[in-house]
């Protein structure tokens, strides 16, 4: 069998439509990396069957050469929290455990109608929260990629399952979501790429609701040409999401033709923070370079409330969940723990079907929005979020795009990082800004450390620019090819 | 600002969790060490700053008001622990 898990999805659509191979001889080299790779733990829910099918289907559109979508036969991992028609939906929690939708989230159908093959649903954290994919009810995902002293490494979160099986060969590309960095940290640690569109790209219709103001799917890819026909087939306007956008959305790909030479790069000072893993700010140093070298102008700027965007995110997300998943009350799905009381049913439910981090959340999340509390925390964050989004609104006056590392550190140990939700809390710390001010982020790898992990820097662009964060981020991907 | 074991019982009873007199201990230590770290904002002069609700400033569309629902009550009904009759079943509630 051929190996399939070194081209990416550019290169398989070529091979397709030359008819060299088929969308099933795909499909099958993925199923068994699949069934080989059990170890990493990143699928929830296999659908070989179904993967099949759309295989076969694939192939005998492109024999008969019509009706063809962007990702016509290309097999792909759906993050478990898009809602799949028939297909157990569980946000890798217990209370969603045997949750089977009857309808299909607008980012998964706009996927099939261009093609794509669902191979499974990829394991999370539970409900999308958490850094390090620890936190699923159906247990951790390992990173593929080893330290050099062999020790197993978290992949990241919550987009956990989707970035280690793109990373290790299992699917071509998988969908993630990203409410404070799930799309781009997990990329970042291996060594994968990971696109946040703007908010309002894609449609939030079907997707397991987290913090609405922030959620925003994207995908995760190998390269940043897949990233491009990834995002393409994702994003739709859709009158059942209030938020979807029905801004013209471009061809993505165009980004090919966009020259950097002459745009300006910001560089903010809040970004290089002490305590910055040295090696990554060498890598930062050379992507400044990269820039340079390609005519692009850089500039220091400064987004002076940066400080403030993980306190003010640990507010608002858990305020918003606290509202979102009031829905599991154990009456209209998902685990049930009976009481002779409703109320009681009520709570004894939760308790036992969310987990400890979900709790926590969701306790925060309550508080915050009690009387009393309401005006110190959740009011007061929502300002600091209106100066954080202006801190950036001020920059792109000055700057087109701006360059950070995406993450404070490369991947660590399974383990660490778990007596204290803030030292995982702090994973987030260069991913949350850009969330919270609602703009486009790519995180591309730009090499590995001494010890070969991989080290993500990130480009956040203007609003619905996301040609340009692509073009960014595609001159950080052929850096590292020449090297 | 800090939480106590009343307040911890009282969120718990608004969030509809149960919590465990053994597990309030160790969730109020966690819940104050995440509130003392967010009591950072208060440093920030907010002074005439509009709260932002929504990163979305598009219009949005009004829908006429009126029921497109395709979906069938055994269908919405097909994941509930407990229904009858297409309607989902919850313990009495009323003497």
């Amino acid at each position: 069998m051929t190996d399939f898990s070194t081209i990416d999805i550019t290169e398989a659509k070529k091979l397709l439509s030359q008819k060299k191979i088929t969308a099933t001889e795909l499909t099958e080299f993925f199923i068994k990396q699949i069934e080989e790779k059990q170890d990493l733990n990143c699928f929830i829910t296999k659908t070989f069957d179904t993967a099949l099918k759309m295989a076969k289907r694939s192939d005998e559109k492109i024999q008969n050469g019509s009706d063809i979508g962007l990702l016509e036969g290309i097999p792909i991992g759906m993050k478990d929290l898009f809602c799949t028609d028939g297909v157990k939906t569980t946000a890798g929690s217990k209370i969603l455990e045997n949750f089977v939708p009857f309808y299909e989230s607008t980012v998964s159908q706009n996927l099939w109608r261009n093609g794509a093959i669902m191979l499974g649903k990829t394991n999370m954290d539970e409900f999308a929260m958490g850094s390090a994919n620890t936190t699923s009810f159906f247990g951790n995902v390992l990173n593929p990629i080893r330290s050099d002293d062999q020790k197993d490494l978290v992949p990241g979160g919550s987009s956990g399952g989707s970035a280690s099986a793109v990373a290790s060969g299992q699917c071509f590309a998988a969908t993630g979501s990203d409410t404070g960095g799930s799309i781009r940290q997990p990329a970042s640690f291996c060594g994968l790429v990971g696109l946040k569109p703007t908010y309002g790209r894609c449609s939030r219709f079907g997707m397991v609701a987290f913090a609405s103001s922030l959620d925003q799917a994207g995908p995760i890819t190998k390269t940043v040409s897949d990233a491009a026909l990834m995002l393409q087939s994702m994003c739709s306007y859709d009158e059942k999401d209030s938020t979807s956008s029905k801004k013209l959305i471009p061809n993505f790909s165009d980004y090919k033709k966009f020259d950097l030479k002459g745009k300006k790069i910001g560089l903010p000072k809040e970004y290089i923070i002490d305590g910055l893993n040295e090696e990554i700010k060498k890598k930062f140093d050379h992507c400044v370079n990269v820039f340079r070298d390609c005519g692009a102008e850089l500039i220091d700027i400064s987004l002076p409330h940066t400080n403030y965007a993980l306190p003010t995110y640990y507010i608002i997300a858990p305020a918003e969940a606290s509202a979102n998943l009031a829905r599991y009350d154990g009456v209209r799905y998902g685990l049930r723990e009976n009481s002779e009381n409703l109320d009681d049913l009520y709570q004894i439910t939760r308790a036992s079907g969310f987990g400890d981090e979900v709790k926590r959340r969701l306790i925060i999340g309550t508080y915050v929005l009690s009387a009393g509390y309401y005006d110190a925390y959740y009011l007061k964050a929502l300002k600091v979020r209106q100066l954080i989004s202006n801190d950036f609104k001020y920059a792109f006056e000055k700057c087109d795009l701006i360059l950070t590392p995406t993450t404070p550190n490369v991947a660590f140990p399974i383990g660490e990082k778990q007596s204290d939700p803030l030292e995982m809390y702090l994973n987030d710390v260069l991913t949350v800004p850009a969330s919270l001010a609602g703009l486009p982020a790519i995180s591309v790898s730009a090499g590995n450390n001494n010890k070969n992990l991989p080290i993500g820097m990130q480009i956040i662009g203007k609003p619905f620019e996301e040609i340009s964060v692509l073009a960014a981020g595609s001159a950080i991907e052929s850096s590292k090819e020449e090297k | 600002m800090s939480i106590d074991n009343s307040i911890v019982r009282k969120v718990g009873k608004l969030a509809k969790i149960k919590i465990k007199e053994s597990e309030e201990k160790k969730l109020i230590d966690e819940l104050n060490n995440i509130l003392g770290w967010v009591d950072e904002l208060k440093k920030v002069d907010t002074e005439g700053v509009e709260p932002m609700l929504s990163v979305f400033n598009e219009s949005m569309n009004m829908r006429e008001d009126k029921s497109d629902s395709k979906f069938s009550n055994d269908l919405i009904t097909k994941n509930s622990p407990e229904k009858k009759a297409g309607f989902f079943v919850v313990p009495k509630v009323v003497e």
